[in-house]
């Protein structure tokens, strides 16, 4: 592998905020036996943000998410939450903290209703004392309004989730996430199984959740897509941090120079011409 | 990045006719099955008296100890696990209850709540080893199911030198316990109390899964358990809350065997742990998880009532009853398979 093209670095964001990050990362390491997943992680997620994290295949976005998530506890180095050290020891504990996870494929349960979908783990209940009860009704009203207000007509919130589409499947994971109030969405590739018109539709949602005030982190193979929405972009690779930008100071080339490993990518346009493949 | 606003009507969008809603109930093809079965025997039928409220008091009789069992492992088999100690669960607890009664003096109620103590332990442990050791609850179930087999041989022949366990009768308490348990009601009909246990059974299990927060998780960690999980739903409580309530189950038709029998076979209860899965999988259970119902698992275990003393009355040989019951699983899973994809509404 060819040497990373020193990318300048720019001025890292402001640490002297007056209010703490919402999520951050300090020098975090996860390794799984002897494979190191990731290593040195520093991050910082603020609200009304939308902080992207880009990488390839393997560059370590999953053990990332599952970190910020709760599902992993990193090795090495703290998470903090609006600048308080925390350890979660489930992604239950990390959801009462605020933080939601729309995990791609993983979002919602096929056979279960589209309405029991959303509110799973955050069933409305009605009742009086120790019995309660499921409230169906309002569940299913919910359920509707905010699926139309992402643009998304259900037919009927009973049917199965399984019949939706995948971007459907997706904004229900999503609308589901801003509806219970989170603090930090953490989207795990919500465009890529996605086509160009619904990804715009998500992305439009991901834009109305950081005006809602909420810290999105977004996660992608895409820098397309990353810099549309963007405010802070960090880019992994193999396990490692190796850009950090801000809106202002990139621009969508740089981007995906700096994500493909610029000289890499050069390289193999190069080659492409030569095959005489490519005019 | 231009703002989309979706039409008021959509031309894609069918509504959903009513026949689909029918169809996405689980245990639509166990009503029809039931009904076909009802008929078969009314007119098959030597007696006159399957169709009668004596036959019904009969064939509810014996559907109700199946339905006790059936119903909670219908919960289970939806949450995407199986418990097949739970038929030789039955034999274990009567038996603990009868020996704590008979050979160690405990009057009966104590034992009783004993009883059902020991039997949430074996569904904890079930539980536990299951999740602790992420083998399929199939094989952890099953060594169980061997492990307790032995035991309830052993330990009864140890103490007892034979292989029941008798005199129960004379213990203190067991006369009102009887009356709860073991007797019956609607004279001269005598229908069973176990009817009573088994429909106040699936009526909670009914409410439980369909109206509570509970249920929803059943169905989730059943129909994915790694979305089920990352949305925080408790995994681990939700699958071994199930077992025990299995195992209890199994404790309470030993319970009701123990009261009504005045004693106790080592070997009871052995082969039921099918009789019960039989029943769930006719009532619409899908063996893979995340989907079924309680009342489905009622429908198939009345289905199983109706089998037993139906070829009874039918003048039948008794010992087809078992190919009868083989054929009827299948004929339920092919009809299940075929709904369950319709009500998916095809695309997969």
């Amino acid at each position: 592998m060819t040497a990373i093209e020193p990318v300048p670095e720019l001025t890292p964001p402001a640490e002297s905020d007056s209010q703490p990050a919402a999520l951050q990362l300090k020098s975090v390491a996860k390794s799984f036996g002897s494979v190191i997943a990731l290593h040195d992680i520093t991050l910082r997620v603020d609200a009304g943000m939308v902080t992207c994290v880009l990488g390839d295949n393997g560059a370590g976005k999953s053990t990332l998410i599952k970190i910020l998530s709760g599902v992993h506890r990193p090795t090495e180095g703290e998470l903090l939450v609006h600048g308080e050290p925390t350890r979660f020891s489930s992604p239950r504990e990390a959801q009462n903290a605020g933080i939601a996870t729309v995990f791609q494929d993983l979002a919602t349960v096929p056979l279960m209703s589209v309405w029991r979908n959303f509110f799973l783990g955050n069933e409305p209940l009605r009742g009086v004392g120790p019995v309660k009860f499921l409230d169906a009704k309002k569940a299913k009203r919910i359920c509707r309004e905010e699926l139309l207000a992402m643009g998304i007509d259900i037919r009927d919130a009973e049917q199965p989730a399984g019949t939706l589409s995948g971007g459907e499947r997706q904004a229900v994971a999503i609308a589901r996430a801003v509806h219970f109030g989170a603090k930090v969405l953490i989207l795990d590739e919500p465009t890529s199984a996605l086509g160009v018109k619904q990804s715009g539709v998500v992305l439009k949602y991901v834009l109305q959740a950081r005006d809602r005030g909420v810290a999105v982190v977004f996660i992608t193979h895409n820098p397309h897509h990353a810099h549309l929405v963007g405010d802070r972009f960090y880019l992994l690779n193999r396990g490692q941090m190796t850009h950090e930008f801000e809106r202002r100071t990139v621009t969508r080339e740089e981007l995906v120079r700096a994500m493909a490993g610029g000289a890499e990518l050069e390289a193999l346009a190069h080659e492409l011409e030569d095959t005489g493949l490519r005019p | 990045m231009s703002v989309t606003t979706p039409a008021p009507t959509d031309e894609r969008i069918a509504t959903t006719s009513g026949l689909t809603r029918l169809l996405r109930r689980p245990e639509l093809g166990a009503l029809m099955g039931a009904v076909v079965v009802y008929a078969m025997f009314s007119v098959a039928d030597t007696t006159g008296k399957f169709a009668t409220i004596v036959g019904t008091a009969r064939w509810t009789d014996s559907a109700s100890t199946v339905g006790i069992v059936a119903v909670p492992v219908a919960l289970l088999m939806i949450a995407g696990e199986f418990d097949l100690s739970s038929g030789v669960m039955v034999g274990t607890s009567g038996l603990f209850c009868g020996l704590l009664t008979t050979e160690y003096g405990v009057p009966m109620w104590p034992a009783i709540l004993l009883t059902f103590a020991f039997a949430a332990c074996i569904g904890l442990v079930n539980g536990w080893l299951v999740m602790l050791t992420g083998l399929p609850s199939f094989i952890v179930t099953l060594a169980m199911f061997f492990s307790l087999r032995g035991i309830n041989l052993g330990v009864t022949k140890t103490l007892t030198d034979t292989v029941r366990v008798a005199g129960v009768d004379k213990v203190d308490g067991f006369d009102s316990a009887a009356k709860v348990f073991g007797s019956t009601f609607w004279h001269p009909y005598d229908y069973r109390i176990a009817v009573v246990w088994w429909i106040a059974v699936t009526l909670l299990a009914t409410t439980i899964l369909t109206k509570t927060r509970f249920g929803n998780w059943i169905y989730a960690v059943g129909g994915d358990k790694l979305a089920a999980r990352n949305t925080g739903v408790p995994v681990w409580r939700t699958k071994i809350t199930l077992f025990v309530a299995t195992s209890m189950a199994a404790a309470l038709v030993g319970i009701i065997d123990l009261t009504r029998l005045r004693s106790m076979q080592a070997g009871q209860g052995i082969g039921d742990e099918f009789t019960f899965i039989i029943a769930a999988v006719v009532g619409g259970c899908l063996l893979t998880g995340g989907f079924g119902s309680a009342i489905g698992a009622s429908i198939g275990a009345s289905i199983i009532g109706m089998a037993f003393i139906g070829i009874a009355y039918a003048g039948w040989n008794t010992d087809w009853t078992w190919l009868f019951l083989g054929v009827i699983l299948f004929a339920a899973v092919l009809v299940n398979t075929f709904i369950s994809k319709r009500a998916a509404g095809a695309r997969r």
